[in-house]
């Protein structure tokens, strides 16, 4: 398979209380159509992925309320919901519309205004992408369930408490290189061993924030894609995977299933191996999200992602750098737009256009989970 | 919660521990399920008591909870793979938050989980306590 992504473009990441929702995502619309140099009247369709609008800023009907803003109406606008991982299943849906010969040019975004409830709303409703019946009603948060699988990592395992936290250290190092990243600051592992407790084993700083923010693509056909580019980047490989969406119901507690079934057919559909992946961007909504990633995706053996992160592996200019825009941690996670923004990030390292935070690199992979593993979608990148 | 049919129709799940049996396999399920996924349109579901005796498997203390919750942080989830088979969630307690360890033996007890605020439903259901040895 072979999609070209023509065109990027992404809003600051942050706590942007003068922006309203519709807002962020015509900003990095206009700018991922501006980067391909297409014009809003050759764009066919729109696919947005968003977790919550509904709940975050009382507002349904997104899809129409975009394309309207966007001053692209009677286009067909539609939304994809999958939690944490909405904006990578809009990427596959704008995909899977092109390769079906139904379109030549799409927009594929994602967007999330998080900041416009109070912080105890906002956790509310991210609890939602857990079992609301059988988890959540019970006093089990988002957070938990991730410091459950961190918890019993590093029983079966040996993963240590410093190796999570060197996820966390690592992330934001890379961000300081991100223009667009939520924060600029470097940590400590001594910053995350001493931050607040938020569910044992996992603190505040293993934790990703509460962000505003939008990211956009330009998809096009091999052919049309010619018109616009010589030198497009290729999604060679796309996978999507569910899982029980109780976390307890799973076989295994520290191994997130989607995660192995959606890379296993993004693999196969790209004719890659983990090994041939050079940069990638993975979900680290809590640190033990990356060493689990890592591990799920093929890039070391399952119980050995501490250890490889611990020896710099992960590291820009290590074995396999990952999460160089600063990661969900970092650059931040506006929940629907991330698995787009994912996406951004991997084209940019591949035309070369990373600066601070380059690496040399010809096939990229972007990795987005929703839940606590309930979802995932995996694609894969090629320089044209 | 705030959804009074909600809560009731999972009454005898969640006071009683009752799960489901798919008769075509012999597969135990709680949480409940309707359809087995082993045998799918071949299920044969009833439901089936639950001993309510188990041990955990992962667990963590809740520091930063929902509102309804806050008063009773820091407290203790956990996963519990059941004698029977079956894994659930709940809240540990009777046990010190640093006492707690994977592979403990617990068992069911029937506690009062949340409210609807001062005047609203309260809401009962299983939480576990170890065993004592």
């Amino acid at each position: 398979m072979k999609v070209a992504i023509i065109g990027v473009g992404l809003t600051r990441f942050g706590e942007l209380w003068e922006t309203s929702f519709s807002h962020l995502f015509v900003e990095a619309g206009a700018n991922a159509l501006r980067d391909a140099g297409v014009d809003g009247k050759d764009v066919e369709a729109i696919f947005v992925g968003n977790m919550s609008a509904g709940r975050f800023v009382d507002q349904e009907h997104i899809s129409c309320l975009i394309a309207d803003q966007a001053g692209l109406n009677p286009i067909p606008a539609t939304r994809i919901e999958a939690a944490c991982a909405s904006g990578g299943h809009a990427l596959r849906q704008g995909i899977m519309s092109i390769l079906s010969g139904f379109h030549d040019l799409v927009v594929v975004g994602g967007v999330e205004k998080m900041t416009d409830v109070m912080t105890e709303s906002t956790t509310q409703t991210l609890a939602t992408a857990a079992d609301q019946e059988w988890e959540a009603f019970l006093g089990m948060t988002f957070p938990g369930l991730y410091a459950m699988m961190a918890r019993r990592h590093m029983y079966e395992f040996g993963t240590t408490r410093e190796q999570l936290a060197l996820v966390s250290v690592k992330n934001h190092r890379n961000a300081i290189h991100n223009p667009y990243a939520q924060y600029h600051v470097e940590i400590t592992v001594d910053d995350v061993l001493n931050s607040p407790i938020i569910a044992d084993p996992l603190r505040l700083l293993d934790c990703s924030p509460i962000t505003d923010g939008a990211a956009c693509v330009v998809l096009a056909s091999e052919r049309k894609a010619r018109e616009y580019t010589d030198s497009p980047i290729y999604i060679t490989g796309s996978g999507q995977a569910t899982s029980t969406l109780s976390l307890h119901s799973r076989k295994q507690i520290p191994v997130v299933d989607s995660t192995i079934n959606a890379a296993k057919e993004a693999y196969k559909r790209a004719g890659k191996s983990p090994k041939d992946i050079q940069v990638a961007e993975v979900h680290d909504a809590f640190t033990i999200g990356e060493i689990m990633a890592i591990e799920n995706l093929g890039f070391f053996n399952i119980g050995e992602g501490g250890k490889a992160t611990e020896e710099g592996e992960t590291e820009i200019g290590g074995k396999i750098p990952v999460n160089t825009s600063g990661g969900l941690k970092a650059k931040g996670h506006p929940v629907g737009a991330t698995g787009v923004a994912q996406a951004v990030e991997i084209v940019l390292q591949l035309r070369g256009d990373a600066k601070g935070r380059q690496v040399d690199a010809d096939i990229g992979l972007t990795h987005n989970v929703g839940g606590s593993g309930g979802t995932a979608v995996v694609h894969i990148y090629e320089k044209g | 919660m705030s959804n009074v049919p909600r809560f009731w129709r999972n009454l005898k799940r969640r006071y009683n521990l009752i799960g489901t049996k798919c008769l075509n396999c012999n597969e135990l399920y709680f949480p409940p399920r309707q359809l087995c996924p082993k045998c799918r349109r071949a299920s044969k579901i009833e439901d089936v008591q639950l001993k309510g005796r188990g041990e955990v498997l992962t667990y963590t203390i809740i520091h930063s909870a929902p509102k309804r919750f806050e008063g009773q942080t820091p407290y203790i989830m956990a996963i519990i793979q059941l004698e029977e088979g079956p894994k659930l969630t709940a809240q540990i307690v009777d046990c010190d938050p640093t006492e707690i360890d994977i592979g403990m033996k617990v068992e069911m007890v029937f506690r009062r989980i949340q409210e609807d605020g001062d005047a609203g439903l309260i809401y009962y259901g299983y939480k576990f306590r170890p065993i004592a040895n």
